[in-house]
């Protein structure tokens, strides 16, 4: 493989305490060298690439996307789901097991990592926790583990038996695997397709409440608790109420492993979104009131939040062209979370540029325990994202490369244009020349 | 700059959040839709209602001429007797030709799309769909995808515009005969009290949204797991009141709602309970409000919600409310053909 010099760009890498102009060699798919400006010794014969100008940054890391394969190749494809994470800045992305078959067995988990799958950046499968996710019986953890699976979850629904979620915890740990839980007591839930409120009521649709999400939530952490002695790691996916995040922060106080990422949609909009049955704006758990979003801001700021992940749910138009209360839940997400996430976690509410970045690649990498990935040292992978913090741009989404235009954000002003994604040492991603 | 690290207390510091806007509805997209009873403003009412009033008095040789041989589709996702028969003797007496499809004996039954239904029945020639849906917001996707103008005869448990209008002018002939314009004062003064299933009644949201428009006071009545205490935040003009006597005894008009069993998706409803604490039964309306209108959109259930002696009283304005819908239908649908669609959005 042909070594490649990323020049005169300013990288920062949080985790490694670097800000400023460095150069960047990458070889065999790992980074190589890390030099000042023009200083590199091992650049002899390298393609360069010049990022003068540009930021360069450790590859993003989305811990929660649904690339809808094996079976629903109509909404998204491993390689148009992987092509529209390189274009937002991704090299690593932790899909969700609700495919088709249900990514249940070794031999999906193998089949989404053939290389016939056309992936441009690195696919971490994540096993289901229930056979069929049905929330009875365990999938063999330890198996799913060595054909590849990064962590376990039923991610669409929930683990709701207490039994059955005491042992997915312990099992997992066993193992060395987080548990991802979608938090959503679907008892409350039948039926419901936003959030519960006044607004729910306006529409006269059936609403989903807070305590859904955070009861769930509760249990989980009284479970962690218990089995304190196991060093179990829960991970709240997709957190969306105040009620949840004070859960979260006070089982931290507590000392216990419990983390959790919170979407842009959550951080960005509210109910009110949903406007006259904008089935665009439908997902679960639904766009929820002010007071919740402005709690997801709040929890990001203050450091609760552990990652920003997007819950890439691709679908076809005509599945989102139908009755609101009948129509799928998810949002593509992929190509906005950088742009959304600069704009206005970072140039609006003043969050520094490190700590986003950090939310969007070294954290949940770590959280994941995705060895080699979220820093760039030397021997790491060579996960590179080339950037523009600073340009502005309007999102179309049907130019993405998603297979999917579900969303809420066409037409959005971005901030931070991508140049250039580098996935271990090969160019996924390349900006149009404009 | 604001720091934004406040770990010992994170509430106590509230950033400024500016966020980013809502984004505002383009509907309706056709003048002539009446998709939400919000959408008209007192003068588009008052048209309405002065329309109603020519239109019914007309001969009806003439008035068969205002909108001959023109093509309206009934497209009934739920069964219906008054709001179907109504719109469709209203069409038919402007002299349009309607046709009427029903879920059962359709493409529907076989998978098709609502916006497929709807493109179909545009290329048949229909000018114009009048839509009942069991879905809340329905009709909002079917405008979006036909750009026709569209009719909601009742969507799922969200609004029934045409209800609404014909319960209003009902309550105006009672108490303020020959009134035709209306304004934010007409109803200033009068109570209004809604009674039963609010959470799933399309009639009381619908209501709810247009007589306060009128100066009209809302009161609405039923037990908790009927009426959500929200309720009351979805308006200006609207209050809760638990008990049906207290409420009772302050009303003018009393509009009583049915119990709907289809739509209750598992809520268990002490019927017994109900009857004792809502039902307006003769005695119960002579001794607190012996004056007031009694209304009910219909299909009444005799001996649940209200006794059949209130059902047949002299107060009584159940069948009166039937019999407005055809001309109140009348003017709807002669406005959602005649308006042209460079006559701007909102009516």
């Amino acid at each position: 493989m042909t070594a490649l010099l990323v020049r005169g760009g300013h990288l920062i890498d949080p985790v490694a305490g670097v800000d400023g102009l460095k150069d960047i060699l990458l070889r065999d798919g790992r980074v190589a060298e890390i030099s000042a400006p023009g200083k590199s010794k091992l650049a002899n014969g390298a393609e360069v690439l010049d990022a003068t100008g540009l930021t360069v940054t450790p590859g993003l890391v989305d811990m929660h996307v649904h690339l809808r394969e094996p079976g629903q190749g109509h909404k998204e494809s491993i390689a148009t789901g992987t092509a529209a994470a390189a274009a937002g800045g991704f090299t690593s992305v932790a899909a969700m097991p609700n495919t088709v078959p249900v990514n249940d067995s070794t031999e999906v988990t193998r089949w989404m990592l053939s290389p016939d799958r056309g992936a441009v950046v690195r696919v971490f499968p994540i096993a289901a926790a229930t056979r069929g996710m049905k929330g009875e019986t365990l999938n063999d953890f330890a198996a799913m583990k060595s054909a590849g699976a990064i962590a376990v979850s039923d991610d669409g629904k929930p683990i709701l038996k207490d039994s059955v979620m005491r042992e997915t915890l312990v099992s997992a740990s066993r193992v060395g695997l987080s548990v991802i839980q979608h938090a959503e007591d679907t008892r409350m839930t039948a039926g419901a397709s936003m959030n519960a409120g006044p607004m729910a009521f306006k529409l006269g649709l059936r609403g989903m409440s807070n305590e859904a999400e955070s009861s769930i939530v509760e249990r989980d952490i009284r479970l962690v608790t218990e089995l304190r002695d196991a060093r179990s790691h829960l991970h709240v996916a997709h957190v969306s109420t105040a009620a949840a995040i004070t859960a979260v922060r006070q089982a931290r106080r507590n000392g216990l492993r419990v983390t959790c990422e919170v979407a842009p949609h959550h951080f960005l909009l509210t109910e009110e979104h949903v406007g006259m049955y904008n089935t665009n704006a439908k997902m679960c758990p639904p766009l929820r009131s002010a007071a919740d979003r402005d709690a997801m801001i709040e929890a990001i700021l203050d450091g609760v939040v552990d990652a920003i992940a997007t819950d890439h749910a691709p679908h076809a138009v005509h599945e989102k062209e139908i009755e609101f209360e009948r129509a799928p839940n998810g949002i593509i997400g992929l190509e906005t979370a950088l742009g959304l996430s600069l704009r206005w976690l970072h140039k609006e509410w003043k969050l520094p540029l490190g700590r986003v970045l950090s939310l969007l690649s070294a954290q949940p990498a770590a959280l994941l325990g995705m060895k080699g990935r979220g820093s760039l040292t030397v021997g790491s992978f060579a996960d590179v994202l080339v950037f523009d913090p600073k340009a502005e741009w309007t999102y179309r989404a049907a130019e993405g490369k998603s297979k999917s235009r579900n969303t809420p954000f066409d037409g959005w002003t971005m901030q931070g244009k991508v140049h250039w994604t580098i996935s271990e040492g090969r160019i996924a991603y390349v900006a149009r020349r404009s | 700059m604001l720091r934004c690290r406040t770990r010992m207390n994170p509430t106590a510091v509230r950033r400024p959040i500016h966020p980013p806007p809502a984004v505002a509805s383009p509907f309706p997209f056709h003048p002539g839709s009446l998709l939400s009873i919000g959408d008209l403003s007192l003068d588009g009412l008052s048209h309405i209602f002065n329309r109603a009033n020519v239109l019914e008095s007309m001969n009806p040789l003439e008035r068969a001429r205002i909108l001959a041989k023109r093509r309206i589709a009934l497209l009934f996702y739920e069964s219906s007797t008054r709001t179907r028969t109504s719109f469709e003797l209203a069409a038919k007496g402007l002299g349009a030709d309607t046709t009427l499809v029903s879920s059962l004996s359709s493409s529907i039954e076989k998978g098709e799309s609502l916006k497929d239904t709807g493109l179909t029945l545009r290329a048949l020639g229909a000018e114009a769909i009048i839509l009942r849906h069991a879905s809340s917001g329905a009709p909002w996707l079917l405008e979006a995808e036909t750009r026709l103008p569209i009719l909601n005869a009742g969507d799922g448990m969200h609004e029934h515009p045409t209800q609404a209008l014909l319960d209003l002018r009902t309550i105006l002939q009672d108490m303020r005969p020959g009134v035709e314009t209306v304004t934010a004062e007409t109803l200033a003064g009068v109570t209004v009290t809604v009674v039963g299933d609010i959470l799933h009644s399309r009639v009381a949201r619908s209501n709810m949204m247009l007589l306060p428009k009128l100066g009209a006071r809302v009161i609405l009545c039923g037990p908790r797991e009927l009426l959500p205490e929200m309720a009351a935040e979805t308006g200006p003009g609207v209050t809760v009141e638990r008990n049906f006597e207290a409420a009772l005894k302050q009303s003018q008009v009393v509009m009583m709602l049915r119990i709907q069993a289809e739509r209750l998706a598992g809520l268990q409803v002490d019927l017994d309970d109900y009857k004792v604490r809502y039902q307006l039964n003769g005695e119960r309306l002579a001794r607190l409000a012996p004056e007031a209108l009694v209304l009910h959109p219909g299909p009444i259930i005799r001996g649940l919600e209200l006794t059949a002696d209130v059902a047949d009283g002299p107060r009584s304005g159940i069948l009166q409310q039937v019999h407005n819908g055809v001309a109140i239908r009348m003017a709807v649908v002669e406005r959602a053909l005649l308006t042209a669609r460079n006559e701007g959005g909102r009516a």
